[in-house]
Formats: C-alpha cells, sequence, structure tokens
C-alpha cells in the first residue's frame, strides 16, 4: 500500500501509526538475516506512534503522519546511537537532531531505526561494516550496493515506507538500481548536511529511497531548503510546484556509456530498450561526447579521499567512541585507536587523502582535481542547455555476489562510474526501476538533470510510468 | 666585538588577539573568561560527528575593522582553511584558519621609538582563525586534563615582516597593537588572560649582510616585558654561539618567566606538514564595497590619529598626549572635558595627576569615575578664576567632590571655605612657592620639627615685603603642610 493509501486509511480509522509501526517492527523481526537494521528504535518509534494516533484523532497531525522512515546510520537522532558503520563510533549516542531529521519529525513522521551501511558511507556494495555485510532481499547470496545499502533493503524488504540514505558517489542511487527502488541524489546543498557524518563534505548528500515516486518527492519537499547551520546549504526556495517542463522531452545520453567494456549485456540491453520507449513516445534522444569522462573517476577519488582523511581526524579516541586499551602514551593512543577502530577501506582512504594532500603533491593531484572537477562541472552543464535530461545505466551490472570483488578494490571504484558524473557536477540524479535481468534482478535507469531541476526529475519518473 | 656592533637582530611578530564577540568563532558558545572548566562547550565545539561550522560575522566585522585601522588590503572573496594536525586539545583534528587568503594584507602600524622617530612595522596579514582548547599537565598526576572552553575562540593573527631590529621595538609595536585593538574595541587585549599574546621569531645576522639568519621562535609570550626579555635572551645566546662558530638550529623555544631564559621544546624538529586545504564546509566569503564602507564609518578612534590630535588641536605636550591616549575611554573623557572649557594643558594636569592618582588608588577605570566632565571643567574654571589654587583644589577639593559628586563646584569650595580673595590667593602662591624651594625644611617641618616654623614665616615676610597677616600665613602654612 503506498503512503497517500495508508494516510486516507488512517484518517478513516481503519488502521493506527500504532498498527504499522508494531507490524514493520515485526517485519524487521522476522528479517533479521538480511541485517538491514544496526537498531531499532522501537521504543521511541512506538511512543510516537501513539502520540501522533492521538494527533490524527485531534485532527492536528503533520503532513507526514502515519510515514515511517529509516534513517541511514550516519544521520543524528537525539539520545539515540550513531555509529557510521563504524567500530570507532562504538557506543556513542548523538546528543541532536541532524536537520533532516527535524524537518521529518517536525511533520510527524517516525523514525524505525538506523540502518546498515558501508563504513562512513565508503563502499559500493555494505561488505565495509563494522556490522557485517546487508543482504539484497531478493537473492540473499548478493548485495544490495552500497554505501546506502541497509537503507535500499528496509525500503525492499517492507519495513519502512521510505529510507534516508546519503549519496557521495552513487551511495543511493546504485543500491537502488540494485534493490529495485527509485533513488533521488538531489542537487549537492539541497538538503542540509547538518548532523550527516561526513565522508566528503563537497560531494555528501543526503538522498532518499522508496518504492513509489510520491512518497520521495514528498519526503524530499519536507527536508530539502536553507539550513541556517549549515553554511553551505543553499539558499534558493525549494520548488513544490510541478514541473512546467513536459513531455517531449530532449535528452542525452553520453557516447563513452557504450564504450566500458564491463556493461553487462543484458544491462546494455535493457538502456537501449528504453531509449526505444522513449524515442518511440516522441522524445528526443542524441548521442553527445563528454571528452572529459576519463577524468571523472580519478577527480571523484582524490577531491573525496582528501576531504575524508580531514574529515575523520575527529575520530581519534579522545572525546568520544572507541579508545584503545592499554596505551602507553598519546602517540599510541592515537595510534591503536584509530587503528583498531577504522576499517581496512577508511584506512585506504585516509592515506590516499593524507597523501594528496601533502605538501609534494597538492599541487600535482589535489590543485589539479579542483580544475578538473570544475571543468566537469562546467561541460556537464553545459549538456542542459541543450538537453533537459542526460540517461545512463546506474550500474555497470546488476547485483553482484557477496564477497565478489572483496579483493579488488579497484574494480570496486569503477563500479562507481556512471553515478559520480553527478556528484562531481552537483546536480541531481535518480534512479527509475527499470526491469530485471535473467536472474530476476533489478536494473535501474540514471536519470540527471540540471542544477535544482528535482521536480523535472519526479515528472519524468512518473512520465515513464505511463509510457510503459 | 659582539652584539651590537657586530651582528644585527631580525624580529617578526606574531600577535594573536582574541576577538571581542559574544560567541565563538564557528558556533553560538560563549567566549566569557573564568567560565567553569568544560562549560562552555556545545556539540561543535566538541566536533561531535556530524555537526558543522557556522561563521560568526561579527568577528569578520572586527577583523576588518582591524585591517582598515592598520592600511591593509581587505581581501573580498576569501575562503577559510583547514590545518591538519593531531593534538588532544584541538577536537577536530583540524584548525580552521586563513592560510591563503588571509583577510587583511599588508598594512603597517606606526611605532614611535624612544627617541621620538616613528617607524611603519609592515604587516604581512591578518587572519582570522579559532583558538584551541587547553591542555593541563600536572605534575603528579598519570592523567592530563583538557578545557574546551578555549577551543574555538575567536582570535585574529597579526603576522608582521621581519623588520624589527631591537626588543625594545618589539615591545613597543605590542604596546601599539595592544592599545588599537582595545580603542577598535576588536580585542580587551588581556595579557593576562590570554586574550593576547605574542609569539616571536628571531635571528641574528652580520651587520650588512642581506641574507636572514637561521631563526629560532618563542612561543607564547603575554607581557612587553617578558616580550623583550625574551629576545633580549636570544640576542645574548644567538650572538655568542655564532661568536663560538655554533651552528644555530631552526627550532621552537620556550620562555620561562622565573629564569628569563629560552630553551628548546623539541629534541628533534621535523617539518610538519599540515596539508592545508579549503574547508568544504563553509562557503566562501565576499565583502561587499557597502559592507566595509559601513565597517569603515564605524570607526572612529584610532589611538595615533587621536593623540596627533591632542597635539596639534589642543596644544598638549607630547608626552602628555601619550599618556592620557594610553586608554580611549581617557581620550574620550578628556575630549568631553575640553568641550566645557578651553584651558586644555590645565584638563591635561587634572587628568594626568588627581584623577589618575584616584583611579589608581582605587583600582576604577575611567568610565567608573564619578565626577562628569563638566564638573572637572568646573574645577579647572574655578582655578582659573583665581578663587583657589591648582595645589588646594586638588589636595582640598577634588577628594569631597568626587565624594559628592552631585554637588555644585564652587558652592562645595565655599562649603569648605577654601575659596579666598586674590590676596589670599597670592599668599597660598607665595606659602606654596616657598615651600617646594626649601624641601628639606618642609619635609623637617612636616616631620614636626616646629621651629623651623619661625624660618619659614621669616621667608614669608621677606617675600611679601611684610605685607601679611601673620596669623593668616601661618595657618596657610600648615594647610599646605598637611
Amino acid at each position: 500500500m503506498t503512503f497517500f493509501k495508508l494516510q486516507n486509511e488512517l484518517s478513516a480509522g481503519n488502521t493506527s501509526c500504532f498498527e504499522i509501526v508494531s507490524a514493520f517492527i515485526e517485519n524487521i523481526r522476522s528479517k533479521q538475516d538480511l541485517n538491514s537494521y544496526v537498531e531499532v528504535f522501537e521504543d521511541s518509534a512506538l511512543s510516537r506512534a501513539k502520540e501522533i494516533d492521538k494527533k490524527i484523532e485531534a485532527g492536528t497531525q503533520g503532513k507526514l503522519a502515519g510515514l515511517v522512515v529509516s534513517i541511514k546510520d550516519l544521520l543524528c537522532y537525539d539520545q539515540h546511537h550513531v555509529s557510521g558503520g563504524s567500530k570507532i563510533l562504538e557506543g556513542f549516542e548523538s546528543q541532536f537532531t541532524s536537520s533532516a531529521v527535524q524537518r521529518l519529525l517536525d511533520e510527524d513522521a517516525i523514525i524505525i531505526g538506523r540502518t546498515n551501511c558501508d563504513e562512513f558511507g565508503m563502499g559500493s556494495s555494505n561488505e565495509n561494516s563494522a556490522y557485517g555485510p546487508v543482504k539484497n532481499a531478493l537473492d540473499t547470496s548478493r548485495v544490495p550496493g552500497g554505501s546506502s545499502g541497509g537503507a535500499a533493503v528496509s525500503v525492499q524488504q517492507g519495513s519502512c515506507h521510505v529510507a534516508i540514505g546519503s549519496d557521495t558517489g552513487g551511495s543511493v542511487r546504485q543500491p537502488a538500481s540494485f534493490c529495485g527502488l527509485y533513488g533521488l541524489k538531489p542537487t549537492y546543498s539541497r538538503i542540509s548536511r547538518y548532523g550527516l557524518l561526513a565522508y566528503a563534505s563537497s560531494f555528501d548528500t543526503i538522498g532518499l529511497f522508496s518504492k513509489d515516486i510520491e512518497s520521495c518527492e514528498l519526503v524530499y519537499q519536507t527536508i530539502a531548503g536553507h539550513d541556517p547551520l549549515d553554511s553551505t546549504s543553499a539558499n534558493k526556495s525549494v520548488n513544490i510546484a510541478p514541473a512546467e517542463k513536459k513531455a517531449p522531452y530532449k535528452i542525452a545520453i553520453l557516447k563513452n556509456a557504450f564504450a566500458d567494456e564491463g556493461l553487462q549485456g543484458e544491462v546494455k540491453d535493457h538502456f537501449q530498450a528504453s531509449i526505444e520507449k522513449l524515442k518511440n513516445a516522441g522524445n528526443t534522444i542524441e548521442e553527445v561526447d563528454f571528452p572529459l569522462m576519463d577524468y571523472i573517476l580519478p577527480t571523484y577519488y582524490i577531491l573525496t579521499t582528501a576531504e575524508a582523511s580531514s574529515n575523520l581526524s575527529r575520530y581519534d579516541g579522545v572525546r568520544y567512541g572507541y579508545r584503545a586499551p592499554k596505551t602507553k602514551n598519546l602517540e599510541s593512543l592515537y595510534k591503536m585507536s584509530r587503528s583498531g577502530g577504522f576499517g581496512d577501506e577508511v584506512k585506504r582512504r585516509i592515506f590516499l587523502g593524507t597523501f594528496v594532500l601533502s605538501a609534494s603533491y597538492y599541487d600535482a593531484y589535489y590543485t589539479r582535481a579542483q580544475k578538473a572537477r570544475r571543468l566537469i562541472r562546467q561541460a556537464t552543464k553545459k549538456m542542459f542547455e541543450d538537453f533537459d535530461f542526460v540517461i545512463s545505466p546506474t550500474s555497470a551490472t546488476t547485483a553482484f555476489k557477496l564477497g565478489e570483488h572483496a579483493s579488488d578494490p579497484l574494480a570496486m571504484y569503477l563500479s562507481d562510474l556512471y553515478t559520480v558524473q553527478a556528484s562531481v557536477a552537483g546536480i541531481p540524479a535518480i534512479v527509475i526501476p527499470d526491469g530485471q535481468d535473467k536472474n530476476g534482478l533489478p536494473i535501474g535507469l540514471q536519470v540527471m538533470a540540471d542544477d535544482f531541476k528535482e521536480q523535472d526529475l519526479f515528472s519524468f519518473s512518473e512520465y515513464l510510468k505511463h509510457i510503459g | 666585538m659582539s652584539y651590537p656592533d657586530k651582528y644585527e637582530v631580525v624580529i617578526g611578530l606574531e600577535v594573536h588577539a582574541q576577538l571581542s564577540t559574544e560567541s565563538k568563532l564557528f558556533c553560538g558558545d560563549s567566549t566569557a573568561y573564568g567560565a567553569e572548566p568544560n562549560h562552555n562547550i556545545s556539540v561543535i565545539t566538541l566536533a561531535h560527528p556530524g555537526t558543522l561550522p557556522k561563521l560568526n560575522e561579527k568577528a569578520l566585522e572586527l577583523a576588518a575593522k582591524m585591517g582598515i585601522a592598520c592600511h591593509c588590503e581587505i581581501s573580498r572573496e576569501m575562503f577559510f582553511d583547514r590545518k591538519n594536525y593531531f593534538y588532544p586539545d584541538l577536537p577536530k583534528g583540524y584548525q580552521i584558519t586563513q592560510d591563503r587568503t588571509p583577510i587583511c594584507k599588508g598594512g603597517y602600524v606606526p611605532v614611535k621609538l624612544e627617541n621620538g622617530e616613528i617607524h611603519h612595522i609592515q604587516l604581512t596579514k591578518i587572519h582570522l582563525e579559532e583558538d584551541a582548547g587547553k591542555s593541563i599537565h600536572t605534575e603528579d598526576a598519570k592523567d592530563s586534563l583538557i578545557d574546551y572552553n578555549r577551543a574555538g575562540m575567536p582570535l585574529i593573527e597579526i603576522v608582521t615582516e621581519p623588520v624589527i631590529h631591537s626588543s625594545a621595538e618589539a615591545a613597543r609595536f605590542l604596546y601599539e597593537v595592544r592599545r588599537l585593538v582595545r580603542y577598535l574595541g576588536v580585542s580587551d587585549g588581556n595579557m593576562e588572560e590570554g586574550s593576547f599574546r605574542c609569539d616571536a621569531n628571531i635571528s641574528l645576522r652580520l651587520k650588512g649582510q642581506k641574507e636572514l639568519g637561521c631563526k629560532v621562535e618563542i612561543k607564547n609570550l603575554n607581557s612587553f616585558k617578558n616580550v623583550q626579555r625574551a629576545i633580549d635572551f636570544e640576542i645574548g645566546r644567538q650572538s655568542s654561539m655564532l661568536d663560538n662558530q655554533k651552528e644555530i638550529i631552526q627550532e621552537t623555544r620556550n620562555f620561562d618567566p622565573q629564569t628569563g631564559k629560552t630553551s628548546g621544546m623539541r629534541k628533534k624538529e621535523t617539518l610538519t606538514d599540515y596539508r592545508y586545504f579549503p574547508d568544504p564546509d563553509l562557503s566562501p566569503v565576499h565583502l561587499s564595497e557597502e559592507w566595509l564602507n559601513t565597517i569603515k564609518a564605524d570607526i572612529e578612534h584610532i589611538p595615533w590619529d587621536m593623540e596627533r590630535e591632542l597635539v596639534e588641536k589642543y596644544g598638549l605636550p607630547e608626552y602628555d598626549a601619550g599618556v592620557i591616549c594610553e586608554d580611549r575611554q581617557m581620550t574620550l573623557y578628556f575630549s568631553e572635558v575640553v568641550n566645557h572649557t578651553d584651558n586644555f594643558k590645565a584638563v591635561s594636569n587634572w587628568i594626568m595627576g588627581p584623577v589618575k592618582g584616584y583611579l589608581n588608588d582605587n583600582k576604577r577605570e575611567i568610565t567608573e569615575f564619578p565626577l562628569s566632565a563638566e564638573k572637572l571643567a568646573g574645577l579647572v574654571r574655578l582655578v582659573d578664576d583665581g578663587g583657589l589654587s591648582f595645589s588646594a583644589a586638588s589636595k582640598h577639593l577634588f577628594g569631597p567632590l568626587v565624594l559628592n559628586p552631585e554637588k555644585d563646584v564652587k558652592l562645595l569650595a565655599e562649603e569648605l571655605d577654601l575659596i579666598h580673595d586674590h590676596d589670599t590667593l597670592a599668599l597660598e602662591q607665595i606659602v606654596s612657592d616657598v615651600l617646594s624651594s626649601h624641601p628639606k625644611e618642609a619635609e623637617q617641618l612636616r616631620n614636626g620639627k616646629k621651629k623651623l616654623v619661625g624660618m619659614f614665616m621669616g621667608e614669608l615676610m621677606k617675600r611679601t615685603k611684610g605685607k601679611l597677616n601673620p596669623k593668616e600665613a601661618k595657618e596657610l602654612l600648615m594647610k599646605e603642610l598637611s
């Protein structure tokens, strides 16, 4: 049942928030092996459900009353634990609520629990979590994608209406594709990052998962907008009017997108079928050359690791979180706490980031990557002078097997190929479920738009449903 | 032959001044001094996961104000950088500072040396940054303690070019900068509380040599005197090392105010790589012409300008102007008093003498001084009109007036029977002159050597050519002595 039908049921008194939350908690319990949740906020969710039921009775409820949301273990919720999927935040309880979550609470949404993820958002398979891997509900031998794997599965398994994740280079879009969901990465700066554990500050965005596009849109409109606590959040007001832009659309596809050797045959076929479908419906589709394509991944990994190496310095064992036992002095306290608290992937990125920022290499890597980023953003934005959208596959493959890429981090990095462009450019992108491969594994279509054109992405998603 | 004939000392200073804002540089925590340890600490100060900095615009304003007063170029576009290093009193593992785009570039501070010469001490830059917390290492305890109250406090760092050539000049520069921040309301300049402190980079080179010698940095000097002592000690240490062909190593040294000596802080000095890069959590800052103009318009008083005005407009001796302009409020008080009288030098005498004496004795600030500007001008007028001498007024009227500041100056003087006709006044002056021309005898008389009265009476008779009332003269004599 979609959230909108549910709200009618709630108003009619046919069900209650308490019943809904109880059923979701039961769902989580029965599907514990998926490992999608790190913690279920059973008590606070149920007591909020009761409160909101009273509000519904009195007719004073907020516009998200009855909506149940899971939050990725990177979002702060006052008096609730948050760990970023890391041992280094073992036992840490946040003392404030992130702005995005606060806006949900203000409209009477219920937070049901925090979902498993790759440590500090670093990974593409959700295998880099201190709490163990998450399994794809459609095939438990496969990954759900990452880093917001738990978030994706929490929606996929039917334990909440919407999941809040975060997307730095594809961490919402790739798992949405692997799990057959809608996955939105808004424009950078559109949703406040205050209370989101930082991976790479100039890339991090809060993103959303849902089974239906309507609830994704509704939640987006609730949490987007300027926040004085995040000085990088955009001052521009949030557009909630239906998109003015209507079909037929002008759509670009990137020539280089098909050249990728790793592109799985069926994914390619599906993508081509989608193109045909759109053409037949009267839309214009053109191939566009994007010469900077080869620079996108290196740019992304240089800049994100640089920022991460600094963002993660605060986890030092001094004020909170994990502190190694039996340290001899300050230096060993730092070394042992950070060595013991961080996982391998995080360490790898801290090393990489420290290296690219070091005095002797700064100009060769960081400065040039910044320049490349500007050029990529300019070239990407230029495409939107002629086109409404740029479409591509989301991932070269469907969900792969657990452990398949574990020994090859570089192959894992390459799996971000399609999603990082929107992250480097800072533009919004959405993943739309687009069929399955022969094993029944979902395939997602990625649609990118110009800055702040989220409404166009929502209406395009609606449009695609109707031309099916 | 050694310093100063053989070598020249080259000094560059880095002055940290804590800005007078209500809240910290990147969050709303209070900046109040003296709070219980770890009291002014929010999740942002403690760098809890998920927190973000938010720039305090007041700090920007104060830094710009300082830059304008020092004739700096003010950056219109700037960003903040992260300086990355690990230390327990640095909560985020990096300090937010301005490395590549300081808010103020260039500029100078005019410094008047003892010989009256004015040197323009060139500044490299003034930048904004946050302070770190305080680590407290006690000798016996196994653990170190950390107080994060200071973490995130707003600072400006004022960096000079290596253009200072004596410890006295360095101390004078500090004096000027401190006076300036206090005039502008940029910082309280309190050295005891650590809101104004200084690092000194000191090197020696052979006279006439162009290249700079190897420099030594001395950290956290917290008084004018200690800056001077530390520099003088370093000059001695470095020149004797050079004389003995010993190599000076580039290092950071500590100054011990107890012994007056500096000592190396670390054995091995490896160059730290701070990995500066622009802080992606803060948007670049743009300063508009309009904004800068409002800041400019807000600058009313610059101490050296005020000092010059006191000399040029009011004809005060340079010494007087220097004393009055030490404190902005004192200067303002002077300006107010001279609205009510034209005898500017007399106002200066009153302020430098009785007023300052009163403030010192009572440990008060001029802003707490009971007498209004008009009342002090009243005192000046009363003396000018010839009702009583300055000496009598300061001795016998000033005190009672301060206790009854509401009273009319002249009425009070009459109540106290201090107003005399011109003869008495003239006699008063003569008595005072006689006493001051025989200070030794006056002192003895004051200590009870009564027979000296006769000698003084004789003197008075001689000066007035016998035209005096002996009874009145004796009374005046005893009164002046008391």
